[in-house]
């Protein structure tokens, strides 16, 4: 009984579904598509196939000093966001302290709020500090609005987490550390995976945010929108495709991860947190 | 059935960083709101109202601020109409329902510029969907109206926040359980009844969830109009942006975004009444 309960689904509702699926992957292909097009994007027919946007894509140092840029930041904030999240979602489940209705609130605000005004805020408080922008703050940046992302697939993690383990690690004579770091955390294994696979994605195509905090040196994406805002070449149609390549390959190891456990929704769990606050 | 220390060590390292670097953030800008700007363009910190008598004064932000909302409205309605169906036929009828979840998760991964990018491609005056028409005889110039409009913004928004609004609802309707409709259809109901009176109100939760979501975000995004809106398509985010660049107005510009946020808030709010007044555990 589980799934199917209703007998056969109207016509429309089948068209439906397709035209939506066709809407959210037109898009994806045309970029595709184009990426391999001879003299510019757009025009139809599409002619001349060639890889040359890719050729000069590789020769193109700038766009790869961005690469390099963005996964040093993404790899920063990951860690971050980790060692900030992780404590932060067991304070959550299994502490008890004055202000913590605050805390679970503030610590998913980055969530909900616009990226302009977490930046804004960041930017200030750099500022004040009378620091200077560079890819630091960038990934001071990303890494703190990531805690969020961190605490909520840890602590989802931690909910479904059976407590008898650690009770019969400390009962065994174990302390709360060897405890902690040899049942809970190998027990939230997939959880922190999926958390870090999560943040470095986010991390890597972040924009509000690193608009106003970064300094000389540029993000991979902010270095395309430098470029968008010049007027459009197959070359970023072309890292456009390799982006997406990355991405389903990071879907991909993800999913085989999960495989192994429940198939829990997790962005879902994000959407819900962050607009379900308690 | 833990240890003083432990729960310290904890708790302690998350709360000093959240309150130092997420509150006292939020603090400053929110301080920023009663400053001013001197005519050689330093920050003055005396505390007043001007930057709010302005935003009142000048009902250019006004407008904007409306027309911002307006831009996010369509955006959820649209996500909605687009999800809610696709949520349902997936959860109720679907038969690798677990193959086509996971394809609507997949543009969710894929880069937002990106995908902004590609619609900025298709509408063009040279763009995919301008030169197709031209191609098929359809249409003898292009449409111009397609980019540079808040028809651009408004698609491109919702090909971003439908698989958003999607999960949650989803996850509700999965939530259902079945013998409900067992008994709604075993005591006579005809099946549009049974949508109406079982099925709808118990994934009304999710709906809240994901129209909050897309709402929230819609209205704070100035990248999308900046990419694909012109000068009609301008949003409140983007008037922000402006006044911490070229303008250099802070103190103005962190006015704006205290009453974004405000909005914001008092959305969740709402949002959080709402679903707790219809969820059904």
């Amino acid at each position: 009984m589980k799934g199917q309960t209703l007998n056969s689904p109207p016509a429309w509702l089948k068209l439906h579904t397709l035209a939506v699926f066709a809407f959210l992957y037109l898009p994806i292909a045309i970029l595709i598509l184009y990426s391999f097009n001879g003299p510019a994007v757009g025009g139809f027919p599409p002619s001349g196939l060639t890889l040359s946007w890719y050729r000069e894509l590789f020769s193109d140092s700038a766009m790869w000093d961005a690469v390099l840029n963005s996964l040093i930041v993404a790899a920063c904030a990951v860690l971050l966001g980790l060692l900030v999240g992780t404590p932060a979602a067991l304070a959550l489940d299994r502490v008890s302290f004055p202000g913590k209705a605050l805390f679970r609130r503030l610590v998913l605000l980055p969530l909900i709020l616009p990226g302009i005004i977490t930046g804004l805020s960041l930017l200030m408080l750099w500022v004040a500090a009378g620091l200077k922008l560079s890819l630091w703050s960038i990934a001071f940046g990303h890494g703190t609005a990531l805690i969020s992302v961190a605490t909520t697939e840890i602590f989802a993690g931690l909910q479904k987490f059976d407590r008898t383990q650690e009770e019969a690690s400390l009962d065994l004579g174990a302390n709360y550390w060897q405890t902690l770091f040899r049942v809970t955390l190998p027990n939230l294994k997939l959880p922190i995976v999926g958390a870090a696979l999560l943040m470095f994605t986010l991390s890597m195509d972040e924009i509000a945010v690193t608009f106003f905090l970064t300094g000389r040196d540029n993000t991979l994406p902010l270095e395309i929108w430098s470029r968008l805002r010049r007027g459009m070449t197959p070359e970023i149609n072309a890292i456009s495709t390799i982006i997406f390549a990355f991405s389903l390959a990071m879907i991909l190891f993800w999913y085989r991860l999960r495989m192994r456990s429940s198939q829990a929704p997790e962005v879902a769990d994000l959407v819900r947190a962050a607009t379900q606050e308690s | 059935m833990f240890s003083r220390a432990y729960r310290l060590a904890v708790a302690l390292p998350p709360v000093f960083w959240v309150f130092a670097f997420l509150l006292l953030p939020y603090a400053i800008l929110f301080c920023h709101s009663f400053w001013g700007v001197s005519q050689f363009q330093t920050i003055q910190r005396t505390w007043n109202l001007d930057n709010y008598r302005e935003l009142v004064r000048v009902p250019v932000y006004f407008e904007v601020l409306l027309r911002s909302m307006r831009i996010a409205a369509a955006v959820t309605f649209l996500s909605l109409l687009l999800a809610y169906p696709l949520a349902y036929y997936l959860s109720f009828y679907a038969r690798h329902k677990h193959l086509l979840y996971q394809l609507v998760i997949i543009p969710l991964w894929v880069s937002y510029l990106v995908r902004a990018y590609a619609w900025k491609t298709i509408l063009g005056s040279d763009g995919v969907l301008n030169t197709s028409l031209q191609y098929l005889h359809i249409t003898h110039g292009p449409i111009s109206f397609l980019l540079y409009s808040p028809f651009a913004v408004i698609i491109t928004l919702t090909h971003i926040y439908t698989p958003f609004v999607f999960l949650p609802v989803y996850a509700s309707m999965e939530h259902i359980p079945r013998p409900l409709l067992e008994a709604s259809q075993d005591l006579g109901a005809p099946p549009l009844k049974t949508f109406w009176r079982v099925i709808l109100p118990l994934s009304l939760p999710g709906v809240f969830a994901g129209a909050t979501f897309a709402f929230v975000l819609s209205l704070g995004d100035f990248l999308a109009p900046l990419l694909l809106g012109g000068p009609s398509g301008i949003m409140i985010s983007n008037i922000v942006v402006s006044l911490f660049g070229a303008a250099y107005n802070w103190p103005l510009g962190a006015a704006i975004s205290v009453c974004m946020m405000v909005v914001v808030i008092v959305l969740l709010v709402i949002s959080e009444r709402l679903e707790k007044r219809w969820s059904f555990t």
